[in-house]
């Protein structure tokens, strides 16, 4: 059994609002060494069978969490049990 | 002709698209449940507005799995009209009938107000009651209605006259190339964020929605002539 945790966020050319609101918010409160922040989201998905991880994830992000016309996404095992 | 009027889970826009065609454009319609599967004897298929399963995901994502999308596919597909307003524009991308995305609004506020669009282009069955670079009022009431495409659709959308509607004066929601409504290549699919039902009788202080459905209509007869 593995838990995986995919993160989605916007492509790069995609403007973020939310991460524009909260950066200004975030200056306002005193850090004007804060650059940049991004919003994102993510899902973490308890798998019974990992072979063919890769494939399972990018199919799973492909048909359903993320819209490839607006965002992008990538993962990483959190729990592995034998 | 004989319209279906998609329901979802969460849509709310279904009453008033059935309203604007019977009441109003006398037009026989009928409610199809999503947990259907197929669209015999209808002409024409509309997606009404509302928040289909909660927004939850993105707007759209999960009613394009629905029973019903595989026939409005096909629908589609075969080169019948389809439209679809506010939520039934963001399904129709998120199922691939049209191109691009709905994101969340630059404001990150709900807009519900009138606004004026241009009729962009008038030579299709969803606008050939309009002028050409008319403009008009119609109603919004969106959180999620900005549009985005990259650079290349941008630009075959452009290219291809798909671009029907673009807010005229402001953009309420941070769309690109304020773009407020697109067809397919082919023509025969509409998305809109706007609503044009909510506008189809004086009584509800506009009447600029109405040819929409009189264009439908107008195409129908000509179809029918023709045979």
């Amino acid at each position: 059994m593995k838990k995986v945790r995919i993160y989605v966020t916007y492509k790069e050319s995609v403007f973020d609002p939310q991460g524009e609101t909260i950066t200004t918010a975030v200056k306002s409160l005193g850090f004007p060494q804060v650059k940049e922040i991004n919003v994102g989201k993510f899902f973490d998905v308890t798998l019974l069978e990992t072979a063919d991880l890769d494939q399972t994830i990018a199919a799973i992000s492909e048909k359903l969490l993320v819209n490839f016309n607006l965002e992008t996404y990538h993962y990483q095992v959190l729990e592995e049990q034998k | 002709m004989r319209v279906a009027v998609v329901v979802f889970p969460g849509s709310n826009c279904d009453i008033d698209l059935y309203e604007a065609l019977t009441s109003v454009c006398k037009v026989e319609a009928a409610y199809v449940s999503y947990q259907q599967d197929n669209l015999a004897g209808f002409d024409a298929v509309m997606l009404p507005g509302g928040f289909s399963y909660g927004d939850y995901l993105r707007c759209g994502a999960i009613a394009r799995f629905s029973n019903i999308m595989p026939a409005i596919q096909q629908f589609a597909a075969q080169g019948k009209p389809v439209f679809g307003t506010c939520n039934g524009f963001q399904i129709l991308t998120e199922a691939g009938l049209l191109p691009g995305a709905l994101k969340q609004n630059d404001s990150l506020k709900f807009v519900c107000k009138t606004v004026a669009l241009r009729v962009e282009n008038n030579q299709t069955v969803f606008t050939n009651q309009y002028q050409a670079g008319e403009v008009i009022q119609l109603p919004i009431a969106h959180a999620d209605g900005s549009y985005y495409a990259d650079q290349e659709t941008l630009a075959a959308l452009e290219a291809n006259h798909q671009v029907v509607f673009r807010y005229a004066t402001e953009n309420p929601n941070g769309s690109l190339n304020d773009i407020a409504g697109i067809t397919n290549r082919r023509g025969n699919v509409l998305g809109m964020m706007p609503h044009p039902e909510r506008a189809v009788e004086q009584l509800l202080g506009n009447t600029d929605g109405l040819r929409l459905f009189k264009s439908l209509l107008a195409g129908q007869t000509i179809k029918e002539a023709a045979h």
